[in-house]
């Protein structure tokens, strides 16, 4: 039951799915992999609000993209795009383990030496963070353009994904 | 009379907040808030019960298992269902494994930083560690050039300015009295620890995920196939694994994990008399044998009194909300969760804002009471319901921990008492984890790989309502969930969670939670740096910033540390980390 199999790249979807737009990197990468069929190399993962736990799915892949709901003062359903030094990495004082988000996976990821080659980060600014299963329509309406991002960076990575 | 405030501007909303009013360097008065609405329950209504644990699994990042197991223990409870005996084993051995995990992870990735400076290591002299080291425990990393490197590996991220906490803590502070050498030791078992907790995440997948949300629950009992000529199910293979894996957990357990508190408590014995908190205690109990007792046995103590070990009746439970912002029809009363109601009414004031107004409403946290008590939840209650109950292994544990520390049981009652309270509690559970998986490799031997109970998985098999509550502990404490069903839906459902317990603001009465409790009388070395109000609130591990987890891409990721003068002006210390 403890597949040891060779990914070289991981998407890494995060986020809270039961904060609508909060989850929007869950919703994508349960889309991605309903609609397209990926290579073996590539292995998506819903990281929900997990924190540290997710540095084992760190260890011996080349690339990581983490698609996630984020706060950059931007205009709601606008989205930034950053990578490797760029995507901050620390760990913070905590009142709460709960705390643990992703800056603090690839602090600690670094400490491990797990940290990967190439890091790339897409975040969407939400409009709605309130309780809800659904995205808002505002992010909903911008969800073929982050998918495409994210196919355009599989692609960077010398991967190939066709739609199912 | 001073007042200071402590408020995570993590992501879009706050979570825990903590004021407190101090007068000549003592605590005063405090309060516990929660400054985000979550009222997770009402997305459930609606829904078919049998899925609802893979929503309240996501309740929270930390207590994914926990969620999961106290729901369909509610719906099993709700529906009569008996789960087989391997289903049992394997949901302890999930929740058993989460547990160590848990505590561990809590002391050295955040309680320890309460107590250990870490700056201070740099100071230290490697040989020195090596020699304390040695003479704690026989674990093999210990040699001068072992935390030699350590040390090296420390400076480089110090001096590179990427450490986030190196910025951000309180390094320096009087409160800290650990010599250097310890400071050194503490931190490479920090990073041991990191390392060690992929044993975990291993551990789990063998459990049946791959997934890092376990995708193993079932209302009736496991969906985790057992099947010896099957290698994608657990077999004897994975047995080995497993009982390897455990193997390893209890030996960091035992040879860093407890004899570092062990090392640590001296230098801080007068926590043994601050943040006592209300002295009552609730416990579930947990980790049913085949006859279903309790490894640690439920029951509640009132008023610190461990000769008697008091019943736990749920119909007791209520939440009150005269202090949270909610609306009862009548607020002078708590509600059982059967009758449970989550109707937000926000009446605070509008950010950004200095103070919340405590004498009314101000938190979003109800205000659970076990027969009009405030009680405390977690490790802590776990062990003083254990011990007063005459569990064998919990009081010789406790009793051996006391004895090192020349302390008597009343240093329970206190903040280093949680602390530990949670060490002794792995200790004992570590030790179960390889019993429980042999007893499972015994049943397979036996041709026994039954998981399931399905005949009442079809809604046809169901009353036309039903209602049910599901107990379990949680690392952090006592988990409940309540269900009702009406005609193969969910009509209400209601979860009181450790955290609420642990985090209540005041009831009707005016009674406190256990957290503004303990805080009252803890003494406060600078305003500025309050350290030691996060000694005590980390001591009860909180759970509370479920809910959001945006990703900040500047980084402001910290804690917003207010101090309010008594004339009146203040001074916001916003402490920014991560931009490089």
């Amino acid at each position: 039951m403890l597949e040891e199999r060779n990914f070289k790249t991981l998407v890494l979807g995060v986020g809270n799915r039961i904060m609508s737009d909060e989850g929007i990197g869950v919703h994508l990468v349960e889309r991605l992999c309903d609609k397209f069929s990926l290579p073996e190399e590539i292995q998506v993962l819903d990281g929900g609000t997990l924190g540290l736990d997710l540095i084992y799915f760190l260890e011996g892949i080349e690339n990581l993209l983490i698609v996630d709901a984020v706060q950059a003062d931007l205009e709601p359903g606008e989205m930034i795009r950053l990578q490797d030094d760029a995507v901050p990495a620390f760990m913070s004082l905590k009142i709460s383990p709960h705390q643990v988000g992703v800056p603090d996976m690839l602090f600690a990821a670094k400490l491990r030496d797990v940290i990967p080659q190439r890091i790339v980060l897409w975040g969407v600014q939400p409009s709605l963070v309130e309780l809800g299963m659904d995205l808002s329509p505002l992010l909903e309406s911008k969800m073929d353009t982050l998918m495409a991002h994210v196919l355009e960076e599989l692609v960077g990575f010398g991967h190939q994904a066709a739609l199912k | 009379m001073s007042k200071i405030v402590i408020d995570p501007i993590t992501r879009i909303e706050g979570h825990l907040r903590i004021e407190v009013e101090v007068d000549g360097g003592v605590v005063k008065d405090a309060w516990a808030s929660s400054t985000m609405f979550r009222g997770v329950e009402l997305i459930l209504k609606g829904r078919d019960p049998r899925e609802a644990w893979a929503i309240t699994q996501r309740f929270c990042g930390v207590c994914t298992t926990v969620h999961a197991f106290a729901s369909v223990r509610a719906v099993e409870n709700a529906l009569g269902i008996t789960i087989p005996n391997n289903a049992r084993i394997l949901r302890n051995l999930v929740e058993g494994i989460q547990f160590v995990q848990d505590h561990v992870i809590h002391f050295y990735h955040l309680h320890a930083l309460d107590w250990v400076d870490v700056v201070s290591a740099l100071s230290a002299d490697p040989t020195g560690t090596s020699d304390l080291a040695r003479s704690i425990s026989d674990w093999p990393n210990s040699s001068p050039e072992y935390f030699a490197a350590v040390k090296r590996k420390l400076s480089t991220y110090v001096e590179s300015g990427q450490l986030g906490p190196f910025a951000n803590a309180f390094w320096g502070h009087p409160a800290y009295k650990l010599p250097p050498e310890a400071n050194l030791m503490a931190v490479a078992h920090y990073l041991e620890a990191l390392e060690w907790q992929r044993d975990v995440i291993r551990a789990h997948a063998l459990l049946g995920s791959k997934n890092p949300h376990l995708q193993t629950y079932l209302v009736g009992g496991m969906a985790t196939p057992i099947d010896p000529n099957s290698q994608a199910a657990i077999n004897a293979d994975t047995i080995a694994m497993l009982k390897g894996l455990f193997q390893k957990a209890k030996d960091f357990v035992n040879r860093v994990y407890l004899p570092d508190v062990l090392a640590v408590a001296p230098f801080y014995l007068d926590w043994a008399g601050i943040g006592e908190g209300v002295g009552n205690y609730l416990a579930y109990g947990e980790y049913p044998d085949k006859d279903g007792t309790q490894l640690f046995p439920r029951g509640h103590i009132l008023g610190k009194d461990i000769s008697k070990v008091l019943p736990v009746d749920q119909t007791k439970v209520t939440e009150h909300v005269s202090h949270s912002w909610y609306e009862y029809d009548d607020e002078s009363k708590g509600l059982h969760p059967f009758e449970g109601e989550t109707r937000p009414k926000f009446t605070g004031p509008k950010p950004p804002y200095d103070f919340l107004n405590t004498d009314e409403k101000y938190t979003w946290m109800k205000a659970p009471r076990l027969d009009e008590h405030a009680m405390e939840v977690g490790p802590l209650a776990r062990m003083i319901v254990a011990y007063a109950s005459g569990h064998k292994q919990v009081q010789d544990t406790v009793n051996l921990v006391l004895g090192k520390l020349g302390a008597g049981p009343e240093a329970l009652f206190s903040t280093l008492g949680r602390t530990a309270a949670r060490c002794i509690e792995t200790v004992v559970l570590v030790d179960q984890l390889l019993g429980w998986t042999d007893e499972l490799a015994a049943n397979i031997k036996n041709g026994d790989i039954d998981v399931h109970e399905g005949s009442k998985w079809d809604p046809a098999n169901w009353p036309e309502t039903a209602e049910g509550w599901g107990f379990i502990e949680a690392p952090r404490g006592a988990l409940g969930h309540w269900i009702k069903i009406k005609n193969k839906k969910i009509e209400n459902y209601q979860a009181v969670v450790p955290s609420t317990w642990n985090a209540s603001p005041r009831d009707a009465r005016g009674v406190r939670g256990p957290y503004e409790t303990a805080l009252i009388g803890t003494p406060i070395a600078d305003p500025n740096m309050p350290l030691e109000i996060l000694r005590t609130i980390h001591s009860f591990d909180p759970c509370i910033a479920c809910g959001v987890h945006l990703f900040d891409t500047k980084g402001r990721e910290l804690n917003r540390v207010t101090v309010i003068n008594p004339n009146g002006s203040f001074s916001p210390l916003l402490k920014l980390s991560g931009l490089r």
